[in-house]
């Protein structure tokens, strides 16, 4: 397949502080970050985050009202799209409904004025690389959605850009297609080595493809890294909130040792967790904490005092059934409600209302959160 | 920090330069033109006021204006009244009664007024084929004076601006949910308590921007009052055409089409507030 | 159910109103193929008589050939203008789209007689009476209106991600219009030039003012017999001019009928 490989290496993407405005709002304000080539780089928040904009504004459809945007070095905002070059996959797919299969991956060949033996080897290629070669004189109509959406793909890669923008690519796609169009389009941008940036509201689908994630928030990046390590380590509620469930305790920080900080709750119950240089004893804080990491054991007296744990004692006010996950809500101190999921697995825990539940999770899987 | 100006994909706004410039070469510059040339003739700005006051209170004029006023707010009154049936009936129906009413309304609408016009004067002239009819059934005993009268351009008129009122009321009608009505009904309602409490009220939009168009268009009405109104019958548009062809009166015809101009453009702010111009005569 | 009275009556309305609306058009189309003078009705016997001398008479055809070339320098204008700005109003980001909108549809809503009678007093001096291009030009602005109308909403239905998803794979502005953009507007476009040819071929009060004796259209002629004296013929010129009306139609509903099949096709095999 190396007919259709992208140029190894190239498709690094500097973004220095890009803003767009429309009126007097900053729909995107002052947003930097860089892509290094070959990365799937991942723009992951609610709608109205500004993360299709970014996009709009990497690929040229969208004016830079500030900043610059580098590939490779080189400033591009002042290069129309047509000449950025780069592949580009819509929601919608765009497919050309008056062109066939064959003659929308070929566009961009022929818009290169490429002769047509090559066009013809070429589109054959790509059409393999998504397993439509049967296809390729249908027109759009007569696809699925995923079909629809490999042909988007095919042509966004025929003419091997070295960076391709996704918007939204999976979101019309119903739940079982949709996981298994993620693994389809990240064997190809591995085997490609292409640059992917790839914009989503889902964030299961982007920490499953992303090397790194950008998480936006009312135009601007709240925070970057790898899945793990934002899933683990929110750097605030909005994200530790929006990356899957999460309880947040909130109190007041009594003391910080090292990088350890003890929050004590409006009814007096001490937490520890993991926290940063800039938490200060007396300041008003979270503690967060995912409710996979907590467990949930029958009330008995005798608590063991290790500081490594966390313990809390509550009523369980809230039981429901999710399939794979048993979830309890449970409530230590008035106002004070901690969710905790439990495995389904085979005596599983299930407990009845009202009935007195002991916490216990440690303090490594918490961490102070102050914004 | 850089600050960029605006260019690239958004700059489709440049393709509306050639149309604007034709409209301002062809359209608004000849009518500019002609205000300020025929109006400057008269003399200093005083003596213009003065030769405006007389032609506007002189009697052919105000005349003229009750006419044209009378007729424009009959003819949208028969036009209402006649198309909100008909509409009615094309927003219920699909299929072939669809397409044939469609086509009823469509083909009149298309075809010149001039036609329109013609065939009505030798439907009602005094030899014409409505007073044959008459006269043959044994309904009346001498001919009825039909053609050149008020009532000669109210059909005559009704006939070309119904489909306008039709063709608005049909677009907002097909907006009305079925079901509304459907669920008026499931509680209770009867046919025509339904029909007043809830498709009248959602289909007075179309309504109100329907006879606002078709008495804007009235009141500048020329052809058919021209060819089918009486002596008396005279109305403002062809009080203006008369000036400037018999009477080589241009500042007697600038100050009466200002007049005109004026009462069409505030109609039109209006319309222009109460309905999506998008949607100007069905399209 | 107590649907049934009003339903009925209504059903009964709207078969007379189409009968009293198609009524004109019918009598005219049978008129012109009477053989008598005058206008008797029923024709006593029927003839091709006054087509034949329609198309016999040299000033009858000279002012066909008046109406079809202005209508056809309008069609061109109209139509190219209107659908650049039509593109201009669906995709570029301008203020105060709605109020230019608004002022690009004037020309059907101001009354024809102050147009026309502003148009003729610039064409006196200018000596541009009787010119059909002139005429065509001041056609055109009526025309335009109805060519944006049509083509706003053909033009809504092209999905801006095309165009985008057209340059992203490296055409150039020139080949989205051409690769894209107009073949899938394409239907629209040909509506809206009928319409601009229709509207400039029936069009009566301007040709009235600027068509001199040199460029006389059809309706011209028909509006000066009317005035003086009826002759027999206007009613073939008129059944002509139904004619010219009805084919219009006719491609028109052609038009939208082979973009339904293209649809249906892309989607039919196997």
């Amino acid at each position: 397949m190396k007919g259709v490989a992208s140029g190894q290496g190239k498709g690094a993407i500097e973004l220095r502080q890009i803003t767009k405005r429309y009126g007097k709002e900053r729909v995107v304000d002052a947003v930097s970050t860089t892509i290094a080539p070959g990365e799937f780089f991942s723009l992951l928040g609610p709608s109205g985050s500004g993360k299709t904009t970014t996009l709009m504004m990497i690929a040229g459809f969208a004016d830079v009202d500030e900043g610059q945007v580098l590939v490779d070095g080189t400033d591009i905002v002042d290069v129309p799209p047509q000449r950025r070059g780069f592949g580009m996959v819509f929601q919608n797919y765009a497919i050309f409904p008056h062109l066939n299969v064959f003659d929308n991956v070929a566009f961009p060949l022929r818009a290169r004025k490429l002769p047509n033996d090559q066009i013809q080897e070429r589109v054959q290629q790509a059409l393999e690389l998504v397993r439509l070669e049967r296809f390729a004189d249908r027109f759009s109509r007569q696809l699925s959605g995923g079909q629809q959406q490999r042909v988007a793909i095919a042509r966004a890669i025929v003419f091997q850009p070295s960076v391709v923008l996704m918007d939204e690519p999976l979101g019309a796609l119903d739940k079982n297609l949709r996981y298994q169009m993620q693994v389809e389009i990240k064997e190809i941008q591995q085997r490609l080595g292409m640059t992917v940036v790839y914009v989503t509201h889902d964030q299961e689908e982007a920490m499953n493809m992303s090397d790194r994630i950008a998480i936006m928030n009312n135009g601007r990046i709240e925070q970057v890294g790898r899945p793990t390590d934002i899933y683990e380590n929110p750097a605030s509620n909005f994200i530790a909130r929006f990356l899957g469930e999460a309880n947040l305790i909130e109190g007041t920080i009594e003391e910080v040792r090292e990088d350890v900080a003890v929050l004590c709750t409006a009814g007096g119950l001490q937490l520890r967790a993991r926290a940063d240089g800039n938490v200060q004893p007396g300041a008003r804080a979270h503690l967060f904490v995912r409710p996979e990491r907590v467990t949930i054991v029958r009330a008995r007296g005798g608590i063991a005092a290790d500081p490594a744990i966390n313990h809390a004692t509550g009523r369980l006010a809230q039981t429901s059934f999710l399939g794979n996950i048993l979830r309890h809500v449970v409530e230590i101190e008035p106002g004070i409600r901690v969710t905790v999921d439990v495995q389904n697995a085979s005596g599983g825990l299930f407990r009845a209302v009202d009935e007195t539940a002991l916490l216990s999770w440690r303090a490594a899987d918490s961490v102070i959160l102050q914004r | 920090m850089t600050v960029k100006k605006s260019r690239k994909f958004s700059d489709a706004t440049v393709f509306i330069l050639p149309a604007v410039l034709l409209l301002a070469l062809v359209f608004v510059g000849p009518l500019i033109w002609f205000f300020i040339q025929a109006l400057a003739s008269v003399g200093t700005p005083a003596e213009m006021l003065s030769y405006a006051w007389t032609i506007i209170t002189s009697k052919a004029v105000v005349t003229a204006l009750m006419t044209t006023n009378w007729i424009s707010l009959m003819v949208t009154l028969l036009v209402l009244l006649i198309s909100y049936p008909l509409a009615c009936y094309l927003a219920n129906n699909q299929g072939m009664r669809f397409t044939l009413v469609l086509f009823c309304i469509v083909v009149p609408y298309f075809t010149s007024i001039i036609v329109r016009t013609y065939s009505w004067m030798v439907l009602l002239g005094r030899n014409g084929i409505i007073n044959q009819v008459l006269l043959y059934l044994g309904v009346i005993n001498e001919p009825l004076a039909l053609l050149y009268t008020k009532t000669g351009i109210l059909i005559g008129m009704v006939y070309v601006l119904l489909p306008y009122m039709v063709l608005t009321l049909f677009a907002t009608m097909k907006a009305i949910d079925p079901s509304l009505m459907r669920a008026a009904r499931g509680l209770g309602a009867s046919g025509f308590y339904a029909f007043t409490r809830i498709y009248f009220p959602l289909s007075v939009h179309g309504v109100v921007s329907g006879s606002l168009i078709v008495f804007i268009l009235s009141i500048g009405f020329f052809i058919t009052p021209a060819l089918m109104g009486g002596p008396s019958d005279v109305m403002i548009a062809m009080l203006i055409e008369r000036s400037v062809e018999i009477m080589f009166d241009w500042s007697g015809a600038a100050i009466m089409s200002l007049l005109l101009l004026f009462a069409t453009l505030v109609l039109y702010g209006i319309y222009y507030r109460v309905t999506d111009v998008r949607r100007m005569m069905g399209a | 159910m107590t649907t049934t009275g009003p339903t009925r009556s209504l059903s009964a309305y709207v078969t007379v109103a189409c009968l009293v609306l198609m009524l004109p058009i019918v009598i005219v189309i049978i008129l012109a193929f009477g053989h008598q003078g005058y206008l008797k009705f029923p024709p006593e016997s029927y003839s091709l008589r006054w087509f034949a001398t329609f198309f016999g008479d040299p000033r009858w055809q000279r002012a066909l050939w008046s109406s079809v070339l202005i209508a056809s320098i309008a069609c061109v204008i109209a139509t190219v203008l209107g659908f650049f700005a039509a593109y201009a109003f669906v995709r570029g980001d301008m203020r105060a789209k709605k109020l230019l909108l608004s002022f690009m549809l004037l020309p059907i809503i101001i009354p024809h007689v102050i147009t026309a009678i502003a148009m003729y007093f610039l064409s006196g001096p200018l000596k541009l009476v009787g010119n059909v291009v002139w005429i065509g030009l001041c056609h055109a602005t009526v025309a335009l209106p109805i060519v944006l109308l049509i083509l706003l909403s053909s033009l809504q239905g092209v999905d801006v991600n095309l165009e985008r998803a057209a340059l992203s794979l490296g055409s150039s502005r020139f080949g989205v219009f051409t690769k894209v953009v107009i073949p899938l507007a394409f239907p629209g476009i040909l509506s809206s030039a009928l319409f601009a040819f229709l509207a400039s071929f029936d069009e009566l009060i301007i040709s009235l003012f600027l068509a001199g004796v040199r460029s006389e259209t059809l309706p011209v002629r028909i509006w000066n017999s009317l005035h003086l004296q009826v002759e027999p013929v206007i009613a073939a010129v008129s059944a002509f001019l139904i004619g010219v009306t009805g084919v219009v139609l006719l491609l028109d509903a052609f038009v939208r009928q082979a973009r339904q099949a293209r649809l249906a096709s892309y989607s039919n095999v196997r």
